[in-house]
């Protein structure tokens, strides 16, 4: 489980400091999708970033297990990064390397493993995300979904205990990103895994939101569940929940035929 | 009345705020200057301070190293040939063009070429011109995986990022920049004496005889030791320049010109710095 409490960050302009996130508390699961929702600019990435460490906030705390990671040395940080897999935005794959190339890369730097349990690893999380037969290409040979399994296949390789995803499905189509959304599901649940997922994409909290977040202008709007979130008393998250015709079709279905539950946000 | 030394204090401390704020307002461009070169100095050393550890894994370590090697040096090969071929010949030619006097012996123009080679070309200028070539590699390099967040994928694992890219760049570079330099030496007398055969503006006896003379084997040494500066000079700054990148391609271009442009100055700065030391 990951907690945090009360989180401030801001960052130093021109013009003096200009503040992101104001006061975050949050609570995510083992062993669920937690997803962060909001708006583009609300503050999403900023607090995944510092969640995993790579910005340090101004205050509060961030507890892996009860462990506080803005308190962390090195050494300390360090074991912990070994416990989380990471998928980016834009995959962040090493274009140097092919894909059997990065998917070992975590396990050749950290694990002890001989070579060939190392190979019949990497062989293993690159099948668990069907990428089989795609071991010898290099990332640019790759469509954006596959890229995004390959990243995956990376995350998962040294068998995590956090994984996080900065928009999974950013630049990919409703089909591919329905898939690469069951991917992270069934790996969440297959192996216990504490995920969080960066999202603004309403298919993906409406297909696997277990734990919803959602962010607006660097504040917490409303916490919950995708099964709650249709029918939430709260302006700021459904102007951002049914931001399109599809989903006010649904809300409207949903009350009309006797789904409308009052969840007060 | 004599004001008591605390309150003495709390004066002061207020008459240096004041001082502090209109200092921040009104703030001359020569010490704004002075200000972000001195911040970037300490990000530099900052930066080669994280770069500078043991590596995490020797294996990989070495592995990036020898491609390091390979990609740096020995690729540049091809280029060093060429360039040192044709400027060679040219100091052979213009030499005899500039010294064609009655007065001075014939083979002094095999020997001034030597002098320059050694001197100057084959470790100053070829690193000038290296820099162009390795410099904005490395600083594109590491500047893509920065704004494609590779390098954030590698500090999520726990890697030292900067110690796991740079160090092998920085170490190759200056393992293998001295025999970049003596094969620049060696091509450019060839250079030379090559014109000498197709020319015949001097005869290749009086040529070789010309950069056997008063031959001073400490200037060798003096272009291998610059190289090891130089070396060091091109693969930080450029990696530097290249790891602090924010922003698109865009900013991958500029870092890598900055890089460049940088890099040449100061291993012109250095140059001299080195020639007034080793030299004198």
């Amino acid at each position: 489980m990951i907690e945090v409490k009360n989180v401030e960050k801001s960052f130093a302009e021109a013009g003096g400091a200009r503040q992101v996130l104001f006061g975050i508390n949050a609570t995510f699961y083992d062993g669920k999708t937690n997803l962060i929702i909001g708006q583009s600019g609300s503050g999403k990435t900023v607090l995944v970033k510092n969640i995993v460490g790579l910005f340090k906030p101004d205050t509060g705390q961030i507890l892996y297990d009860g462990r506080d990671i803005t308190v962390m040395d090195r050494r300390q940080l360090k074991a912990l990064r070994n416990e989380i897999g990471m998928l980016f935005q834009g995959s962040a794959l090493f274009d140097s390397e092919t894909v059997l190339g990065n998917v070992i890369f975590p396990l050749k730097m950290f694990s002890r493993m001989s070579h060939e349990e190392q190979l019949e690893r990497a062989q293993f999380c690159i099948d668990r995300v069907n990428l089989t037969g795609s071991e010898s290409k290099y990332p640019s040979e790759l469509s954006g979904g596959m890229q995004k399994r390959a990243a995956i296949a990376r995350a998962i390789a040294l068998n995590p205990k956090y994984l996080f995803c900065d928009e999974p499905n950013s630049g990919l189509d409703p089909k591919t990103s329905i898939v690469i959304d069951e991917l992270l599901s069934d790996i969440t649940h297959e192996f216990g895994i504490t995920t969080i997922i960066n999202t603004h994409d309403m298919n993906s909290v409406m297909g696997i939101g277990e734990n919803i977040v959602f962010i607006n202008k660097g504040h917490v709007g409303w916490t919950g569940t995708k099964d709650e979130i249709y029918d939430v008393d709260n302006d700021d998250l459904n102007n951002f929940v049914y931001a399109t015709d599809l989903f006010r079709d649904v809300r409207k279905y949903r009350r009309e035929h006797g789904y409308h539950k009052s969840v007060v946000g | 009345m004599l004001l008591s030394p605390k309150k003495l204090l709390l004066i002061l401390h207020f008459l240096m705020g004041i001082l502090k704020a209109k200092e921040q307002t009104k703030t001359k461009p020569s010490t704004m200057l002075l200000t972000r070169s001195l911040d970037r100095f300490g990000r530099y050393c900052m930066f080669l301070w994280r770069t500078m550890s043991v590596p995490e894994k020797w294996k990989e370590f070495f592995r990036r190293y020898a491609d390091e090697m390979t990609k740096l040096g020995i690729d540049s090969i091809p280029l060093i040939i060429i360039v040192s071929l044709f400027i060679g010949s040219l100091c052979t030619i213009l030499i005899k063009l500039n010294i064609n006097n009655p007065l001075l012996p014939r083979y002094a123009v095999g020997m001034t070429t030597r002098e320059i080679i050694l001197l100057e070309f084959s470790s100053s200028i070829l690193c000038l011109i290296l820099s162009g070539k390795i410099g904005s590699n490395i600083a594109s390099e590491i500047g893509t995986m920065r704004v494609t967040e590779q390098i954030d994928a590698l500090d999520i694992m726990g890697i030292n990022s900067a110690n796991f890219l740079v160090l092998p760049k920085i170490l190759g570079l200056v393992t293998i920049m001295p025999f970049l330099v003596i094969i620049c030496m060696g091509t450019s007398l060839f250079g030379g004496y090559l014109i000498c055969v197709l020319t015949g503006i001097v005869s290749t006896d009086t040529y070789i005889y010309g950069i056997q003379t008063m031959f001073i084997e400490w200037y060798v040494w003096y272009a291998l030791i610059k190289s090891l500066f130089f070396a060091f000079i091109i693969s930080s700054i450029s990696a530097y320049y290249g790891y602090t990148v924010q922003g698109g391609s865009t900013d991958v271009g500029k870092a890598s010109t900055n890089a460049v442009v940088m890099s040449n100055i100061m291993i012109l700065l250095v140059d001299v710095i080195l020639t007034k030391l080793m030299l004198q």
